[in-house]
């Protein structure tokens, strides 16, 4: 049995903020938000990239914090879903229309749902429901069936939303 | 029928913690000094196990323990029980499938557990975890259903013959018989109702501690209700007594049936806490997931329905065979008997019903309840059936649905199977439904699919579902001293907005604002008992005890406003609009927060005082049956086989809908499950090494935003004449009705290719086949 390897110290920007860590290499990046930052908003759904409730914005684009490494991202810059808010106790246009048109129930999917509607929104102000499905197509939900999910980013891009 | 302050879509109030990343789930809990768990887990499907050497795992660096079935024997700990008893049609008991936490000579399926490692870092349990020798002597095994009970198939367990593990029926043989032998037409089908992994997104996870000096285990796991893991612990593992289990039940990422049950790594975190003398923790991995959780369906059925020459059902027979896997789970008897055969008469009216179900054990992981439960098993054998019969008679399969349903002018009904209907307006939900679909514009959809080379269907299943669970229910309101009034409610939501329903009801009664109420659910040494989340119980069970409650909490309020009014209780009257308390024909009154608190502060002087703190227990008379009926279309590619689904339109009865919001988004994640299981979620298990092949979502087909359609819902509320606040329950319905709509759609696109049957899951592989096959045939 080898032995385990040593630590290393990693810093990243999370949410604007520089962290630091002394973690063992082969700590995956999503470990190190939950584990070193306690930062728990960010989920593991799979562990190998498939479900993408660990997303996470990195350098503003969206990423499965499962398949880094906390080493690969080194010094960059990582948004969270704690970060999304534009400030303490208020949420976001996308998070109030999350509410709004009831695409949340458990919650678990719900912070890579918003990393991944948030990075449509920025690249895409007015998306259309198909571009919506394909754009959240990477991320699985169990609870919703998706459409209030497609209402919601509507609602938060100013266009109406479905039925219900 | 709208009542001050319910029937509106209110946004939720657990959604913005959840939104900004605040939701607490089990794996977010960081116990103070806790260690680490992984499960070792079996790699065959059947094997006796020679010998367990876990010294090389002792020595892997930060390695605690390493616990076998050898430890869990020393401690003197029992079963993780199966908790249905069952007769057979003998008279004799069903077989018993007992378990430990471990195997301990033989596993039987693939992820059957075999030892518990504990270690300062998970990544150091589970390297410790290769290096445990495990000597197995592999042995025959059988995951299949249909081959299972066959003569001569590998026994999964020596003491049961031929792998049934129960022979069961129910209904009236002899009539059903006799009417079968009269009958003018009999059609018969036999329907395969998939095996599905039920998938949460949120995977299972537990972290327990033991505290030595009261000799109490505190357990953190994402439950459906904390009371009956707290009671199989005490009763069936430990054999201590309940008060030395506390069960917490943080936030829950998804539940659907499956995070109902004790599991065999809830047991182990509390050995190993009170073994070790410190936290510790657990949490699944997704494949373990799919290795571990229960899985649900896996039947199949032959389905014989008499008719007489007008059309007129008399009599349907079932047999049905059910996968248990290896081991009898929970509840899992109950799913195929007891709940899955009260629905069999669904919404229409038979002279006789009998029903044969046999469980089946196999070397696969056990299936328990799955968002219906059986019941959406009986639904789709039913519809699918009369579909079948609308065919072979040439009958218009709406027509014949017509002329067998149970007109809302028989309510009461009582089913040939036993069960009373309070209430449904069939027909009138079925028109509304063939209304908002178009039904009758359909064959012009269907010739501009052909134009582009597709094949389109349209498919319609009316269902009817009946809730279940705990016959009682209990609620607590307490004032607490920080303004807020807490309620504490014995169901668990896993994501259905219970924090909302139970403050909008509250409020209504109480007439104190939602943003002063608070839902407190999931610790049972706060809440002494509670039936949890199941069977689309909590609504109308937790309903009956809260208005029980704010009842008691409204007459206490009486007493003590007479107290600080100065004035006879008989006086006293109380306006929920506002909640108030005042003297009748005068302007003197009090509101509910402050004489509540008034109470408090002179109880708290000593100062004799009448608090409105209340608790109730609700007696839950009679179940409910929601129903409705679901339309979809379906559009085929002929050159790939695949499915699209082009329109699904939903018609509910689901009684009053307290918040129409959360009762169309229960109903779009349960027809989004049974779409999933229509055309999606195969689970493979390898024939020959009993190998779960679809055991990671790359392997599993969950459907993703691009495989569904917009799911339009209309609600149609009959009223449940059975309890106070007229509701039926959503949770379940959108996952019965879905399965079988979709199915009878895409059978009706593939018609014209000689098409009379599909099993599900209707993959594009299948679909290809059924299509070319048939053309071949």
């Amino acid at each position: 049995m080898l032995a385990p390897p040593s630590p290393v110290t990693v810093e990243i920007i999370v949410n604007g903020t520089p962290r630091r860590a002394c973690v063992e290499p082969r700590t995956t990046l999503v470990d190190f938000l939950r584990e070193h930052l306690g930062l728990t908003g960010t989920h593991i759904g799979c562990e190998h990239g498939i479900c993408g409730a660990c997303s996470v914005l990195l350098e503003g684009e969206p990423v499965r914090a499962c398949c880094l490494f906390a080493l690969q991202v080194e010094g960059l810059s990582v948004t969270t879903v704690e970060g999304l808010a534009p400030a303490r106790g208020e949420l976001s246009r996308l998070q109030n229309a999350f509410c709004e048109a009831h695409a949340l129930q458990c919650g678990y999917c719900t912070p890579g749902m918003l990393i991944a509607c948030h990075d449509l929104l920025a690249r895409n102000p007015r998306p259309s429901e198909e571009e919506i499905r394909e754009a959240i197509g990477g991320n699985l939900c169990r609870c919703t069936g998706y459409q209030q999910i497609v209402d919601a980013v509507k609602l938060a891009s100013g266009q109406e939303a479905a039925h219900g | 029928m709208a009542k001050f302050g319910l029937s509106q879509p209110l946004r939720r109030i657990e959604d913005p913690r959840l939104l900004k990343g605040g939701g607490r789930y089990t794996d977010d809990i960081a116990l103070p000094g806790a260690a680490h768990g992984h499960v070792l887990r079996s790699p065959h499907a059947a094997a006796r196990i020679r010998s367990v050497d876990t010294a090389a795992a002792l020595r892997v660096p930060g390695v605690l323990a390493v616990i076998t079935a050898k430890e869990w024997r020393e401690e003197g700990l029992g079963e993780i029980p199966c908790i249905i008893p069952l007769k057979n049609r003998d008279g004799s008991e069903r077989a018993s499938t007992p378990r430990g936490a471990l195997a301990e000579d033989r596993v039987r399926h693939v992820g059957d557990p075999v030892a518990f490692i504990v270690a300062e870092t998970p990544k150091a349990a589970k390297d410790a975890a290769e290096a445990v020798v495990v000597d197995y002597e592999v042995l025959p095994s059988v995951t299949d259903l249909d081959a299972a009970h066959r003569p001569g198939a590998p026994p999964v367990w020596d003491h049961v013959p031929n792998n049934i593990a129960f022979d069961w029926e129910a209904g009236d043989r002899a009539k059903a018989d006799a009417l079968f032998a009269q009958a003018a037409h009999v059609t018969r089908l036999t329907v395969v109702n998939n095996r599905v992994v039920v998938a949460s997104m949120e995977v299972r996870a537990a972290a327990a501690e033991y505290d030595a000096g009261e000799g109490k285990f505190t357990l953190y796991a994402g439950t459906q209700g904390s009371w009956l893991v707290k009671n199989l612990l005490a009763e069936s593992v430990f054999r201590l007594p309940p008060e030395k289990f506390r069960v917490v039940t943080p936030d829950v990422g998804g539940g659907f049936g499956m995070k109902l049950y004790l599991y065999a790594e809830y047991a182990l975190v509390c050995m190993a806490a009170r073994r070790l003398g410190r936290p510790v923790k657990w949490t699944s991995e997704r494949t373990e997931a799919f290795l571990s959780d229960t899985h649900g369906r896996d039947n199949i059925t032959l389905g014989e329905l008499a008719l007489d020459k007008d059309g007129k059902f008399l009599a349907l027979r079932t047999r049905n065979y059910a996968n248990m896997g290896a081991y009898l789970s929970t509840f899992a008897p109950f799913i195929p008997t007891g709940a899955g055969t009260k629905v069999l008469a669904s919404v229409y009216d038979f002279q006789a019903i009998h029903a044969h179900v046999l469980g089946v054990l196999t070397n696969t992981v056990p299936v328990d309840a799955y968002r219906g439960a059986g019941r959406p098993e009986s639904n789709y054998l039913v519809e699918r059936l009369i579909d079948t019969a609308a065919r072979e008679l040439g009958m218009d399969r709406i027509e014949l649905r017509r002329r067998n349903m149970v007109p809302r002018s028989a309510m009461p009904y009582v089913t040939a199977i036993g069960q009373r209907y309070d209430s449904g307006d069939f027909a009138a939900v079925l028109d509304a439904a063939l209304r908002k679909a178009d039904w009758a514009g359909f064959p012009a959809r269907r010739a501009e699919s052909a134009r582009r080379g597709r094949r389109r269907g349209i498919g319609l299943a009316y269902y009817l579902e009946a809730t279940g669970g705990s016959p009682t229910e209990r609620a607590e309101i307490r004032f607490a001293p920080d303004g807020m009034v807490e309620v504490l409610v014995g169901t668990q939501s896993t994501g259905q907005g219970h924090e909302t329903a139970y403050a909008m009801l509250t409020s209504h009664e109480l007439g104190i604002p939602i943003d002063r109420i608070r839902v407190v659910q999931g610790d049972s040494d706060v809440i002494p008992t509670g039936g949890g989340t199941g069977g689309a119980r909590s609504l109308y069970s937790e309903g009956q005890a809260i208005l029980a409650t704010t009842a008691t909490v409204i007459e206490k309020g009486k007493q003590a406003a007479s107290e600080h009014l100065e004035a006879a209780v008989a006086d006293i009257e109380f306006t929920p609009q506002g909640g108030r308390f005042s003297v009748v024909g005068t302007d003197r009154g009090v509101g509910i927060l402050d004489l509540a608190r008034i109470q408090r502060e002179r109880a708290a002087k000593g100062e004799p005082a009448t608090l409105l703190d209340a608790a109730e227990v609700a007696e839950i008379r009679a179940h409910t049956f929601p129903n409705g009926c679901h339309i979809a279309e379906v559009e085929v590619d002929p050159d790939t086989g695949l499915v699209g689904i082009a329109r699904y339109i939903v018609v509910d009865d689901v009684g009053h809908a307290i918040n129409p919001l959360i009762v169309r988004g229960q109903v779009h994640g349960g027809v989004a499950q049974g779409i999933g299981q229509a055309v999606h979620e195969r689970t493979a298990y390898d024939p020959e090494s009993g190998q779960l092949l679809s055991a990671s979502f790359m392997d599993y087909a969950l459907p993703r935003a691009e495989d569904l359609p917009d799911i339009e819902v209309e609600l149609i509320e009959v009223p449940c004449e059975t309890n106070p606040l007229g509701v039926k329950g959503a949770g379940e319905a959108g996952a019965v009705g879905s399965p079988p709509a979709v199915m009878n759609a895409l059978v009706d696109a593939l018609s014209d290719d000689g098409v009379r049957h599909l099993d599900m899951p209707a993959t594009p592989e299948a679909v290809w086949k059924a299509i070319h096959g048939a053309k071949a045939a």
